[in-house]
């Protein structure tokens, strides 16, 4: 679609206006992060620390054990996304290029927890982990992720799946090749990009997460990134230069993982929206 | 073997169908078995569990759990816990300020990046990018910029000589200071517009152009029609989202002030996790299954109406 110049150039003004306004938070986390505790409420606002205080980030991330966060949280992370990325491929496998009877039926119900709020199964869940002597372990934040994997990355990857074209597994099968060797040796490398995909969304999903942790977790050795940030920030709710250093350096991870993945992000993102 | 009796040739083919199909059936609940397996253990099972939960007075201090019947459900539904109510009142307040600001805000901005603008990617970046920052992050950002005192919302807008507020501080503007802050996450939902406009071929607003239409005929005879479905997506999502706002309340607020921002999921966190009430918290978890599954429904009611499928394809 062509648009006018006058059109292109007011859309223009807009989004740098957005885009200023969206910048805007994380930019003022990071030159505060720099900040000396002087020069940080200073009116009108300073936007460039002078000097820069790197030492904020060594003196935020050693008041608290965040190394040892951080190491948690990667444990996490890493054991989840493994899981997922084994558990959805299989299930999603399963799900588009094997014709079986009742399928879309197994699959539609399946498919209907999506809709489910987790409040309804949090409470007999919890008290099941815990019934087990799983509570204050990361079982109950991490098995979950080997069964089935969510079913929203199942449905992501059925979709990328279902345009791969048939006739691959027709050929595989006149060579001999049953559903594993199928599964295996065509379908996974061909969606190498939703399989990135999978792994990007699980990856935030884990690191990002508050609620599993802050319910699962007890002692503060085993607290996440989030959870940690959250026990800073109930302690030091004036130190502002601290509480951004930490903060920065909690984010820092995923923007760095998104801005690589980008590609990936949005690919994902149009494959599950486009179909309602 | 007693399969020779019927070898004639059609049967034989038949079988061998039969056979294809029988192995098609067990390796296809094979491969689908944890996902099946991940169902029943932490959907369908907990599910049953907790409605059965809720029918008991079960505190895990109390020695002794009773079965009381619709008990719970009874008292919630007479009015009797307030903070129940209030808490409803809350959670409904921020959907309905949330649910359509979110869409309204995105779409307008989803049409912008939709534009041939230079650089579009890099806008696209910068929108999406606070999306990806953990809500504890989010939160503790926004508790500073929203500080009456030394916060950067208030002095530019003294600067600006416009009034102030007291934001997360104050009982009246709480819940849209949340909301605020849940826009900055609004990157997701734009993305998603987005993919649905770039899906609408040129040739569409080209034919409206021939005809001497303008951009508002494009918007309401193409635009809106063929963006539908994911309109319609997004709504389901935002609303399912907002009614299960939980870290946000958490952080930022507590459910302060004077239970102002008393959400849903926090009370019933609260009753469960603090007071250890959770027979009690079973109950309010259903009644919030069944409050989001009414207006799931009613949105997808309505959808017959205004939700448009190009084709018949609608798989």
């Amino acid at each position: 679609m062509r648009d006018s110049t006058l059109k292109l150039s007011v859309g223009y003004a807009f989004l740098v206006a957005i885009s200023a306004l969206f910048l805007i938070p994380l930019v003022w986390m990071v030159r505060s992060a720099l900040m000396d505790l002087s020069q940080i409420f200073v009116m009108p606002p300073i936007w460039i620390p002078h000097p820069f205080k790197w030492d904020n980030f060594t003196r935020a991330l050693t008041t608290l054990p965040f190394d040892k966060f951080f190491v948690n949280t990667a444990v996490i992370v890493v054991l989840g996304v493994v899981g997922t990325v084994v558990s959805s491929t299989i299930a999603a496998f399963g799900f588009s290029r094997i014709q079986w009877k009742g399928r879309n039926l197994v699959f539609g119900i399946l498919l209907s927890s999506m809709m489910l709020p987790g409040a309804v199964t949090l409470i007999p869940t919890f008290l099941g982990w815990k019934s087990l002597g799983f509570y204050d372990t990361y079982v109950p934040l991490v098995l979950p992720a080997y069964f089935g994997g969510g079913i929203f990355n199942v449905f992501l990857l059925r979709q990328f799946y279902m345009t791969i074209p048939r006739d691959f597994d027709e050929a595989a099968v006149v060579d001999g090749a049953g559903f594993f060797q199928i599964y295996y040796r065509i379908i996974l490398p061909l969606s190498r990009s939703a399989v990135i995909v999978v792994s990007l969304f699980t990856f935030l999903g884990a690191w990002n997460d508050f609620f599993g942790p802050l319910i699962y977790l007890k002692s503060s050795e085993k607290f996440t990134l989030a959870l940690g940030l959250q026990m800073f920030q109930g302690s030091y709710t004036s130190q502002w230069d601290l509480l951004m250093a930490a903060s920065a350096a909690v984010v820092l991870p995923c923007v760095v993982v998104f801005l690589i993945g980008q590609k990936y992000f949005l690919e994902g993102i149009t494959l599950t929206g486009l179909k309602g | 073997m007693t399969t020779d009796i019927l070898s004639t040739p059609a049967p034989a083919r038949g079988k061998s169908i039969r056979s294809r199909e029988r192995k098609a059936l067990l390796y296809g609940l094979l491969f689908t078995l944890p996902a099946t397996l991940g169902f029943i253990l932490f959907t369908a099972g907990p599910m049953i569990a907790s409605f059965i939960l809720s029918l008991t007075d079960y505190n895990v201090f109390k020695s002794r759990t009773n079965f009381i019947g619709f008990d719970h459900y009874a008292v919630l539904l007479s009015g009797k816990d307030e903070l129940f109510t209030k808490s409803l009142g809350v959670t409904f307040y921020y959907v309905v300020l949330k649910v359509p600001v979110t869409i309204l805000i995105s779409f307008a901005i989803a049409l912008l990046l939709n534009m041939n603008v230079k650089g579009r990617s890099i806008f696209r970046t910068i929108i999406y990018l606070p999306n990806i920052v953990p809500a504890v992050a989010t939160s503790i950002i926004w508790m500073w910029l929203l500080n009456p005192d030394l916060g950067l919302v208030n002095t530019a807008l003294s600067w600006l000589h416009l009034p102030t507020g007291q934001w997360l501080y104050a009982e009246g503007s709480v819940i849209p200071s949340v909301v605020i802050t849940t826009l900055w996450g609004i990157g997701g939902t734009v993305v998603i517009f987005l993919a649905g406009l770039s899906g609408i071929p040129d040739q569409y607003y080209e034919a409206i152009e021939v005809d001497g239409g303008g951009w508002r005929h494009k918007l309401l005879h193409i635009t809106i029609p063929m963006i539908s479905p994911t309109l319609f997506f997004n709504t389901v999502m935002t609303l399912i989202g907002s009614f299960q706002v939980f870290s946000e309340a958490y952080i930022l607020t507590q459910g302060g002030p004077n239970n102002a921002s008393l959400f849903y999921l926090f009370y019933l966190w609260r009753t469960a996790f603090r007071d250890t009430e959770m027979g009690y918290a079973s109950a309010l978890a259903w009644i919030m299954f069944a409050i989001i599954l009414v207006f799931t429904l009613l949105v997808f009611r309505t959808a017959k109406s205004w939700v448009y499928y190009e084709g018949d394809e609608r798989s």
